[in-house]
């Protein structure tokens, strides 16, 4: 029995469709760390919001633990959030945040006292315990956030950006933290972000949303390596897939399987293009080409490269190369909808 | 730069306030024009004089009752009109109008509507078989009706001001808080009273001080609605000392009434300062 399921929810906002959800069908497994992932706009925020019973659902069903959850309010779907803000209430110290739920529920204060503490403990916080949320930093305040949604030990944990707060630094340890937290503690956790480092990263599965609809769920590996489509394609990665109309169709690879002729790591057949370099960058580890491709299917079109620093090839702007991508990285999309579609001879 | 508003606070209420003290200690009458110190005697004579008494008593009764009816009210209010909804709007505007309108007109209306041959609550009371004809309250005639209509009209007025207010502090609260409460498992009541007003108390603060200081200064509603009847019994000090000192002629006496309102004016003001600089500094 899945956590939580969707059956085509939707949610249509009459100010405009931005943030609106069409036709989501979704199932979480047990004990499982999902992620909707997908550009600001495209609904994933939203579909948590239904989620927890924030927003009413135009139509759709929301089911909890098998239950048709639509009707019930947030309080009696029994589930946590972690809010981007972390909506701690300021006037409350940190131990009285992280009881609020359990006082809710009429736990006597014996208990509370235990839970909080058994809360705190596998965060680290309770030394916080009298402090007001204004004079903690932010990793602190994202613990306490943290330590009020699991005391009452929820079915599910829904957590909107919880590291979008932080700066860049916290932001990777908070990650792994979390992460490890997750599995620990074997909640189901249904975790909004637009940060695909954070999905592949965290996610045991991604759910990819654009402009309010599903376009893939899968693994990271399945969503990075056999994207749905051209959104998914080139929503995850960075530089993003490049995509080429060539022979009636879209011809998909990415820019580190484009590589100099012979420095590919497959034994298949390759098929190889004159690349013009028009910029590089260099990141330390790898160094981003830029150019463009002249002659044969894919005449003038730009494409990137991105090439590990080990390569130690010397390329100069506006020099030409022969560059080369294996028959079995290339992914090949319908041009009128930009769906997958199966593997066809690449134009050569 | 300040020296217009500088000046304007020196001649409008500086040199009032600093001649209500040196009146209060003479014996001045309107047309003297010879002053005579006398001292703390005007101060003992109205001690001895039980309409004063009762309105000291009927000034913070007033207030104190009018200012719990107003934060109740305007609370109800403000959440109320917190979410959109069809007509907010128009609501909003409609509910401001006893505001804007001026004080006197508003009043003026409810000496009306309370009126004892006219009055249209009776005219409603009686044909909806409450009440006989000829038998019906007189609202602004038996001393505690009157108390009550004086104070319910000033809720009238005061109300919207502080609901304004209070709507500004309520949507300066993040949706998240809120929505968190509900998440967590918060009920309406659960979130009311341990979220939502403990986080607008400050607001609240300013709301209730401002509104005492309205409220313990005004005379409008009562000088048209009662006069002060019967027998004094909604009488309060700015009241009392406008019919001392302006229509009695005596200036030294009502000066010295006056000068009552002066300590409770300070404290609030006081107290407004006070939670302004605590909310600048959080």
């Amino acid at each position: 029995m899945a956590v939580v399921e969707t059956r085509k929810l939707t949610k249509i906002f009459r100010r405009g469709n931005v943030g609106a959800v069409i036709d989501v069908d979704l199932e979480t497994r047990e004990g499982e760390f999902l992620v909707l992932l997908g550009p600001s706009g495209s609904g994933k925020t939203t579909l948590l919001r239904l989620i927890a019973g924030l927003e009413d659902p135009t139509s759709g069903e929301v089911l909890i633990g098998g239950k048709v959850v639509n009707d019930l309010t947030p309080r009696e779907r029994r589930i946590a959030m972690v809010f981007q803000s972390y909506a701690l209430y300021p006037h409350l110290s940190v131990y009285n945040n992280i009881v609020f739920p359990l006082k809710a529920q009429g736990v006597a204060k014996q208990q509370r006292r235990e839970r909080a503490e058994w809360a705190a403990s596998l965060l680290g916080i309770q030394h916080l315990f009298g402090r007001k949320p204004r004079e903690l930093s932010g990793g602190e305040r994202q613990r306490v956030a943290l330590a009020r949604a699991i005391v009452r030990e929820p079915t599910v944990f829904l957590l909107d950006e919880p590291l979008s707060n932080l700066d860049a630094k916290l932001r990777a340890s908070a990650r792994e933290e979390l992460e490890q937290f997750q599995k620990r503690i074997g909640t189901t956790a249904i975790y909004v972000t637009h940060d695909q480092v954070e999905a592949m990263a965290m996610g045991d599965r991604v759910v990819v949303m654009s402009q309010g609809s599903v376009r893939q769920i899968g693994t990271p590996a399945d969503v990075y390596d056999e994207p749905a489509d051209t959104f998914v394609a080139t929503f995850l990665g960075s530089p993003p897939m490049n995509i080429l109309p060539g022979g009636g169709m879209l011809v998909g690879f990415r820019p580190e399987h484009f590589l100099p002729t012979g420095r590919t790591e497959r034994t298949g057949a390759h098929v190889s293009y004159q690349f013009r370099i028009t910029h590089s960058e260099y990141l330390g580890a790898e160094r981003i080409l830029y150019g463009i491709i002249e002659g044969g299917p894919f005449d003038k079109q730009k494409a990137i490269s991105r090439m590990p620093s080990t390569h130690a090839i010397a390329i100069a702007d506006d020099t030409h190369h022969t560059f080369s991508v294996a028959e079995d990285d290339v992914k090949y999309f319908d041009p009128a909808n930009g769906k997958r579609v199966k593997a066809r001879r690449l134009p050569s | 730069m300040f020296m217009p508003a500088i000046l304007y606070i020196v001649a409008l209420v500086g040199v009032p306030f600093v001649m209500a003290f040196i009146y209060s200690v003479s014996d001045i009458k309107v047309g003297s024009t010879s002053y005579h110190f006398v001292g703390l005697q005007n101060f003992t004579s109205i001690f001895r004089n039980p309409a004063f008494l009762r309105s000291l008593e009927n000034s913070f009764f007033f207030t104190i009752v009018s200012q719990i009816l107003v934060l109740v009210g305007s609370t109800i209010l403000a959440l109320a009109l917190k979410d959109a909804f069809p007509g907010r709007r128009f609501l909003r505007f409609l509910i401001l109008l006893p505001w804007v309108a001026p004080v006197s007109i508003g009043s003026i209306g409810w000496k009306w509507i309370l009126d004892s041959l006219y009055s249209v609550v009776n005219w409603v009371l009686v044909r909806m078989h409450l009440f006989k004809p000829f038998d019906a309250p007189v609202w602004l005639g038996e001393p505690k009706l009157a108390m009550t209509s004086v104070i319910l009209v000033h809720t009238w007025h005061m109300l919207p001001f502080a609901t304004v207010i209070l709507l500004a502090g309520l949507t300066a609260i993040p949706k998240d808080i809120p929505e968190a409460a509900a998440v967590d498992g918060a009920g309406f009541f659960r979130t009311l009273f341990q979220i939502t007003i403990p986080m607008m108390l400050p607001i609240i603060n300013v709301a209730v001080l401002f509104g005492v200081i309205f409220t313990f200064t005004d005379m409008t509603v009562i000088y048209i609605l009662t006069r002060g009847g019967p027998y004094d019994t909604t009488q309060v000090i700015p009241t009392l000392a406008f019919f001392a000192g302006i229509l009695g002629s005596d200036l030294a006496e009502g000066a010295a009434i006056s000068i009552f309102m002066v300590p409770v004016l300070v404290v609030a003001t006081w107290l407004v300062l006070r939670s302004a600089y605590r909310a600048e500094v959080t």
